[in-house]
């Protein structure tokens, strides 16, 4: 039975009463002034921030593809040198890829997310706040290297031999350290976003109700876990041929560049589709609000968003065409390739459908939203055609691939997130775009886009390859090329206008008017101009579109007669909802500003820039650093005891502060992590596996780590994770002496384990620089070790936190979120342990 | 015991057939890639791996079907239409079985996709 009211009781609250509290919430929610601004961590300002840099980088990456445009607008050009022009096109797409795409979809979704489901901020606000620093200190320092001419210089997909050569230079680890740093902010966001959905969401907003938008995030952010991490496995092992001479990718020591490119687009190509959805998700929330109607088709869209989900992760080796697997290997990822044209026309046709079906008003976000479709659908037939192998066999590596690639990303991101921009400016900014402006520049991107790059299929058919800084004038291709270049200037000049139309003052333009387009979703609940409480009170939601549906609805919320209308302890709180039906579970109370975030992210940050320059000792002195920050962050910031069980939320319902395990954000975000971390590590495995299949013999004849070590590590390890059962279990008996024994017991175990697994290696006398075999198997045994390093680190703390008081039997969330990490640890180790000791037996 | 599960509360079911497509998927191709890697160690005829894709792409039918057969009945049986927007359990329940029927549907038509090669294809490299 719901807890939630049909009809909202009578207000009895005096004007005086209204105003105290809101003024409350108002002090609890204030954003921090002066130099003091940027420890903010709302996400209002970190979703902000991280849009405003994301674009940043966009134009940078712009200037670049410019400079490309330009060396190549006439024949044997000399406008830069072969070796700035790789720098600029391996940045150009590095930069668009991983320092706008991503991270706009996540600076997005950290800002309109949290409005759209009527909550004050994602669970885990210092988390974004930490992604963003972490974001912004990777991006400077990737773009920087350009201007000590050592930026990456092999392509954005940074393909061995050329990538492992001397030619690549330090730019390829700025490239792989970098980047990896950034990655971490892409699996953090993940564990914001898809906590935020599923536990965040407004009373009474079932999972039927929940806009659409959400649901793509919610796949997206699913879909990180599973993309992301092999390229994380894939940066170690080419971090660690690099380093160390480690032959992972050389095939005179058993290595294969194969493995990078099968790692690399197992992240690649799903990365498409992570940047894509959110993008055509922004198109979800645009296209009904000027239909004017819900959108048809609503369990359609949830299809294709799932659908696309899964079956972009089939479809990675459609970038391998060319590399001589076996043609039913091809022929799988074909039909792969091709089936996904189904779920991706689907939402297609249900936005066409709406647009049918409503009476549309035409405005900048509709012409945006119209010309991407226009252009995408264009990629999309084009992409049908280089899904067919033999087809592909012709045009990889061309400019018909450029063509392809650009028509898909600009179509299918860039202008959805120009539409995007136009329709939720006056959410953030609470003033609109101009009107004119936005239709200035949607004609010059609209028309400089199609100049620019239809003639790329043209002179990719004519045979124009890829990356080539210039080419002889007898080919037959300087018309096309000139008339791209011509192209991309007039693009240029729409993007400027745009961003133009962001920056330029408007102190004297009027605020506008409260939910400007008439749209039906929660997020236009924001005044103009807003409090930086996000909603004043959290609504009770039944409907899909509750502002069209819900007549008083608005009037309530500002009235505060819904849910926490007050702040009375001056805690900043949210609502937690169950993950089906959003019944109210939890008053969550998230963290404030802090410092400890921006040092825990810059801390990290040199972990990864030292060792780009083989400076070990500042590496490790930074590694100490971020570990402390992150301890000093964790202990002071979460798992705090409340000073009491129990709160009233409002409407005569109680909520409790404190839960733990499945019930905790906290255990869903350790779960979710640690779902990415095991993906990682079966990347790892993937690779193990892989060596065996393309050798006969793939030990080479060298020894291996032996059977005795790895099954004792493996027992330890077993045993260990016994032992922390056993700790739990005492726990929750209230029995602390019991738990800490079996802590020590467990800990005792976790080093006896990690001794173990790292003496079967020594002792064979396997040399990691000798050949593959041995390199791999040290690979993933150190992979496991370091974790069970980590959970020693955990291990210590549920100590610390014992004796310290604040981990007992009523207040354990500590515990069953270090238990939770250690099911995954057996997982691992296990695997690991097993497959080094026993696999070399059994072949 | 019962033969077919009581309606299952979770939000996990409806990823259950595009996971039958994702496993199935990685079999045929595991399975492939395996085989010409090591045939001459092997020593079977690629008429296996066609008709080990034949069988794994039978079960994989066979369980997006029943499956489906579940999506249906939460859905029930198709006597309700959509939206299914209200903010009821009932409506909430529906939502959930239409949405997991279409992805079965989904995942049906790309587990033929997947297997069709083995249809056409005879070798490794032909």
């Amino acid at each position: 039975m719901s807890v939630l009211p049909d009809v909202l009781p009578e207000d009895t609250r005096s004007d005086g009463e209204r105003e105290a509290q809101a003024e409350r919430l108002r002090a609890v929610w204030k954003t921090p002034t002066g130099w003091r601004y940027w420890t903010a961590v709302n996400n209002t300002e970190v979703g902000v921030w991280y849009t405003g840099a994301a674009f940043l980088f966009m134009l940078f990456a712009g200037v670049l593809a410019l400079i490309v445009r330009v060396q190549l607008s006439v024949p044997d050009n000399d406008f830069v040198s072969a070796e700035f022009f790789n720098q600029a096109f391996t940045l150009h797409g590095t930069v668009m890829m991983f320092l706008f795409a991503v991270p706009i979809f996540e600076a997005v979704a950290v800002i309109i997310l949290p409005q759209m489901l009527g909550a004050r901020d994602l669970p885990f606000p210092r988390l974004s706040a930490f992604g963003f620093w972490s974001f912004i200190l990777g991006g400077v320092f990737v773009c920087g290297s350009i201007f000590f001419g050592a930026a990456p210089n092999s392509g954005w997909f940074m393909y061995p031999p050329l990538a492992t050569s001397e030619e690549a230079g330090i730019g390829a680890d700025i490239w792989l350290l970098g980047l990896s740093f950034i990655e971490v902010a892409s699996i953090a966001a993940a564990v914001e976003l898809i906590v935020g959905v599923l536990k965040c969401r407004p009373p009474g907003m079932k999972i039927n109700l929940m806009p659409l938008y959400a649901w793509y995030i919610l796949i997206v952010a699913g879909m990180i876990l599973f993309a992301f991490p092999p390229l994380i496995a894939g940066d170690i092992l080419f971090e660690m041929q690099r380093m160390f001479d480690w032959p992972f990718f050389e095939p005179e020591r058993g290595g294969d560049p194969l493995l990078w490119q099968h790692l690399f687009w197992i992240f690649g190509h799903p990365e498409v589709y992570i940047i894509f959805l959110p993008a055509i998700a922004l198109l979800a929330m645009i296209v009904p609000t000027f239909a004017q109607r819900p959108i048809v088709g609503y369990s359609w869209i949830v299809l294709a968003a799932v659908g696309t989900g899964f079956l972009s992760f089939g479809l990675w080796v459609h970038h391998m065409f060319t590399t001589g697997l076996p043609s039913i290997s091809l022929a799988f990822f074909s039909a792969a390739s091709e089936a996904v044209a189904i779920p991706t026309g689907v939402q297609i046709f249900v936005f066409i459908a709406t647009l049918l079906a409503g009476r549309v008003i035409f405005s900048v976000p509709m012409l945006f939203a119209a010309g991407a479709l226009a252009i995408f659908i264009i990629g999309g037939l084009t992409g049908v055609m280089v899904a067919l192998a033999p087809f592909d066999w012709q045009a990889h590596d061309t400019y018909f691939i450029v063509a392809h690639l650009h028509y898909v990303l600009i179509g299918g991101v860039m202008f959805p997130i120009i539409a995007g921009i136009y329709y939720f400016f006056p959410m953030i900014a609470f003033r609109k775009l101009s009107d004119r402006l936005g239709k200035i520049a949607f004609w010059l991107m609209f028309v400089g886009f199609n100049v620019a790059f239809f003639p790329m299929h043209l002179s990719g058919l004519r045979g124009m390859p890829r990356r080539i800084f210039t080419y002889p004038d007898e080919l037959g291709l300087n018309l096309l090329n000139l008339v791209s270049t011509v192209g991309a200037f007039i693009f240029a000049a729409g993007v400027l206008v745009i961003a133009y139309d962001m920056l330029r003052p408007k102190k004297k333009q009027p605020y506008a008017p409260r939910n400007p387009w008439n749209a039906g979703t929660l997020e236009w609940l924001t005044e103009m101009p807003g409090e930086d409480w996000g909603v004043r009170s959290v609504p009770i939601i039944r409907s899909r579109y509750p502002l069209w549906d819900q007549p008083t609805l608005m009037a309530d919320v500002d009235a505060g007669r819904y849910y926490l209308a007050d702040a009375e302890e001056g805690q900043r709180e949210t609502m937690v909802t169950s993950v089906l039906s959003a019944e109210p579970i939890q008053c969550l109370r998230v963290s404030g500003p802090a410092y400890v975030t921006i040092f825990s992210a810059f801390a990290l940050g040199g972990v990864f820039i030292f060792l780009t320059f083989h400076w070990w000792w500042l590496t490790l002195g930074s590694g100490i650093l971020a570990g402390g920050g992150i301890l000093y962050w964790l202990w002071t910031g979460t798992a705090i005891i409340p000073e009491k069980r129990e709160k009233d939320v409002g409407l005569g319902l109680k909520l409790p502060i404190y839960v733990s395990g499945p019930k905790s954000v906290g255990w869903w975000a350790m779960f979710i992590t640690m779902v990415g971390d095991g993906t990682a590590f079966g990347s790892l495995m993937f690779g193990y596996f892989f060596y065996w299949t393309i050798h006969d013999d793939f030990t080479n004849g060298l020894a291996g780590p032996g059977v005795l070590w790895p099954l004792v590590a493996a027992a330890c390890f077993a045993a260990a994770w016994a032992a922390m059962l056993l700790s739990r279990a005492a726990n929750g008996a209230d029995r602390p002496q019991g738990l800490r024994l079996w802590l020590c017991v467990s800990l005792v175990l976790t080093v006896a384990g990690s001794c173990a697994g790292l003496y079967g290696p020594y002792a064979h006398g396997m040399d990691p620089t000798a050949h593959v075999y041995p390199a791999i198997v040290w690979i993933v045994i150190l992979w496991t070790v370091c974790h069970g390093a980590i959970g020693l680190v955990m291990q210590a703390y549920c100590l610390a936190g014992s004796f310290a008081g604040r981990l007992t039997a009523e207040y354990d969330i500590d515990i069953h979120n270090v238990v939770l990490y250690w099911h995954f640890m057996l997982v691992t180790a296990l695997a690991t342990f097993l497959v080094v000791g026993l696999f070399p037996l059994a072949v | 015991m019962r033969l077919i599960p009581k309606e299952v509360e979770s939000l996990w079911t409806l990823f259950t057939a595009p996971t039958i497509w994702a496993v199935h998927f990685l079999v045929c191709y595991v399975g492939a890639a395996v085989f010409c890697a090591k045939r001459n160690a092997l020593g079977l005829d690629f008429i296996t791996v066609r008709s080990g894709i034949g069988i794994v792409t039978v079960i994989a039918l066979l369980a997006i079907l029943g499956s489906g057969w579940l999506a249906w009945r939460q859905w029930g049986f198709g006597t309700h239409e959509p939206p299914h927007d209200e903010p009821s359990h009932h409506d909430r329940n529906r939502f959930q079985g239409f949405a997991t029927l279409l992805l079965c549907a989904l995942s049906f038509v790309a587990v033929i996709f997947t297997a069709m090669p083995a249809a056409i294809i005879t070798e490794c490299n032909p």
